[in-house]
């Protein structure tokens, strides 16, 4: 397959050069995931193997009940898996979620500033490194604000500060713009594109919206729905900086959604 | 409204800044226009149907006792009561101060022991399954029903009185606290164990501050008991001997000065409001306010 639709699938299996060449920043080994008892278990993830590059930016796209956040929460390490093992080598990953969850009785500095001193930075550094973050996702005028006093994409712009904090290189992300106007989804996509160069961050990133995904990805992985397994993994060959309404992405979501709506055609007769 | 694109910290990936202001201008699109806070209008607002309230209660009382139902000696009008309520005031005022101290001894020690309980419950299913419906089970207990056993355990001293004064408080504070946890909405529990927030750290930094708008609610209303039973304690004679309000209050009957006891119930009135409005109120608004609990637009 040619490059013509700007995504190129990989064939099943297929070894990866990168992967040879240094340790992955993730590394999803067979993991399955049922919740309930063995009679009447509901199979969430089955044996799903992936691994992400350092510094690349993957995006997870399927349907509901592909178990997208459950494979994010045992990256994370929140849940377990029932099977197989997560590794993530670069340090404990950061986790950023459809709401900005960041503490209410807190303002957007002091978030920071407690995700530093959870991740043991000393006192005295805390305050200039936060407004140095602050600085870095442009809210550097919104330290003292409260969450509650900020725009939706103002307070993902602070849980990215937050999640930066951590010093994570690795940035797990949970539907982070789902629910955010278009307008601002499409700047912080900019955003998170910059912050992703420069802070050379690997990224696993869980949406439904497959233009998304390929505006943002290096990879474009597709799980099928229950239970969540890898159907097709698809390479983005179009050059940053990306538009999310250039018929490149246009082109290459379409090749993907094709395989999605397959794949949601599938359980048509469950 | 400050512009961010002064400080950029990475012109080579945003050369002409173009992202910078695009953000700025999405910020300040996307604030809420503040309006400006009229701080007199907002006072007087929240005070006339107070004021109007207690007007309709003072004139109700003058007209039941113009009508004669009783000898004003027997009801004495508001204007005596006034009276006399400021020619004692500094033996009131000094009952009242008596009666305080005694109440925030019993409601500090409530809170103490309606906190551990509360966590205790919070974290353990055992104990949830055992002694949560207990707790809810002993706040309808009225105050009084427990003095005999208080007077038999700690006889007429002022730790019958604080028994009572801690059965009254604790179960609303642990209350309190309890439905807090239980409310915390589960993302906020998940941002903290992602940044590492666990055990203690987990504790201090996300739980109780979560919790804290319910937890203030149950304090509040753990007050309300309180001091209703330390009143009653009070009155029938726990504290024999003292200044506190319950004993000039029961004094001033023994004696038949029924305007002095009509004082002494509107001092118990005062302090009671004075104390669940200026301190519990204004705790409650502050961490609402600090949690975005309250529309600030309103």
């Amino acid at each position: 397959m040619t490059s013509a639709l700007g995504v190129v699938e990989r064939s099943a299996g297929a070894p990866v050069a990168s992967h040879d060449a240094t340790p992955p920043a993730i590394r999803i080994n067979g993991v399955s995931k049922a919740y309930g008892h063995s009679g009447n278990a509901v199979v969430a993830l089955d044996r799903l193997t992936l691994d992400v590059a350092p510094g690349e930016f993957v995006c997870l796209v399927g349907a509901s009940g592909c178990g997208k956040s459950t494979l994010l929460n045992i990256v994370a390490g929140l849940d377990s898996p029932t099977q197989g093992s997560v590794e993530v080598t670069l340090g404990r990953p950061a986790l950023m979620f459809q709401e900005s969850a960041l503490f209410p009785w807190l303002g957007v500095r002091r978030n920071i500033e407690l995700a530093l001193r959870l991740s043991k930075v000393p006192r005295n550094e805390r305050r200039s490194r936060a407004d140095a973050l602050l600085e870095m996702v442009h809210l550097g005028g919104f330290g003292d604000k409260k969450p509650h006093e900020l725009s939706g994409g103002m307070r993902q712009r602070g849980a990215l500060a937050r999640a930066l904090a951590q010093r994570a290189s690795v940035l797990l992300m949970d539907e982070p713009f789902g629910a955010l106007d278009a307008m601002t989804r499409d700047i912080l996509h900019d955003e998170l594109d910059r912050l992703w160069r420069e802070n050379g961050l690997s990224v696993l990133f869980v949406t439904h919206n497959v233009r998304e995904a390929v505006r943002l990805g290096d990879r474009v992985v597709l799980l099928s729905s229950r239970p969540g397994r890898v159907v097709a993994e698809f390479d983005v060959d179009i050059d940053r900086p990306r538009r999310i309404d250039s018929s490149e992405i246009a082109n290459a979501a379409a090749a993907i959604t094709d395989r999605l709506r397959a794949e949601v055609r599938r359980h048509a007769d469950d | 409204m400050p512009t961010t694109d002064t400080t950029s910290p990475a012109p080579t990936t945003d050369p002409d800044g173009r992202l910078d202001r695009e953000l700025a201008g999405i910020d300040a699109l996307g604030l809420a226009v503040p309006s400006a806070p009229n701080r007199a209008k907002a006072i007087w607002s929240s005070a006339w149907p107070k004021l109007l309230a207690i007007g309709i209660f003072v004139g109700a009382w003058q007209v039941v006792v113009w009508s004669h139902w009783k000898d004003p000696y027997i009801l004495p009008g508001p204007v005596a009561t006034f009276r006399s309520l400021v020619d004692n005031r500094a033996t009131l005022a000094r009952a009242a101060i008596d009666t305080l101290q005694r109440g925030a001894l019993g409601f500090a020690i409530a809170t103490v022991i309606g906190s551990i309980v509360g966590l205790a419950v919070a974290q353990s299913r055992v104990l949830r399954s055992g002694v949560g419906s207990m707790i809810t089970g002993l706040q309808t207990m009225p105050s009084i029903a427990w003095f005999p056993l208080a007077i038999v355990l700690f006889h007429l001293s002022i730790w019958a009185v604080l028994f009572v004064v801690i059965l009254g408080a604790a179960p609303s504070i642990a209350n309190g606290l309890l439905t807090g946890i239980d409310n915390i909405p589960p993302i906020l529990l998940r941002a903290g164990r992602v940044l590492g927030a666990t055990g203690w750290s987990a504790l201090r930094h996300v739980i109780l501050p979560a919790a804290m708008p319910s937890f203030v609610g149950g304090l509040k209303q753990g007050w309300a008991f309180a001091w209703r039973s330390l009143l009653a304690g009070e009155l029938i004679g726990a504290v024999a001997g003292t200044h506190a309000l319950g004993q000039v209050l029961d004094a001033d009957r023994s004696f038949s000065d029924y305007t002095g006891m009509m004082a002494a119930m509107v001092t118990i009135f005062i302090v009671g409001v004075v104390m669940d409005a200026a301190v519990f109120g204004q705790l409650d608004r502050f961490v609402r306010r600090r949690h975005g609990l309250i529309d600030t637009a309103t």
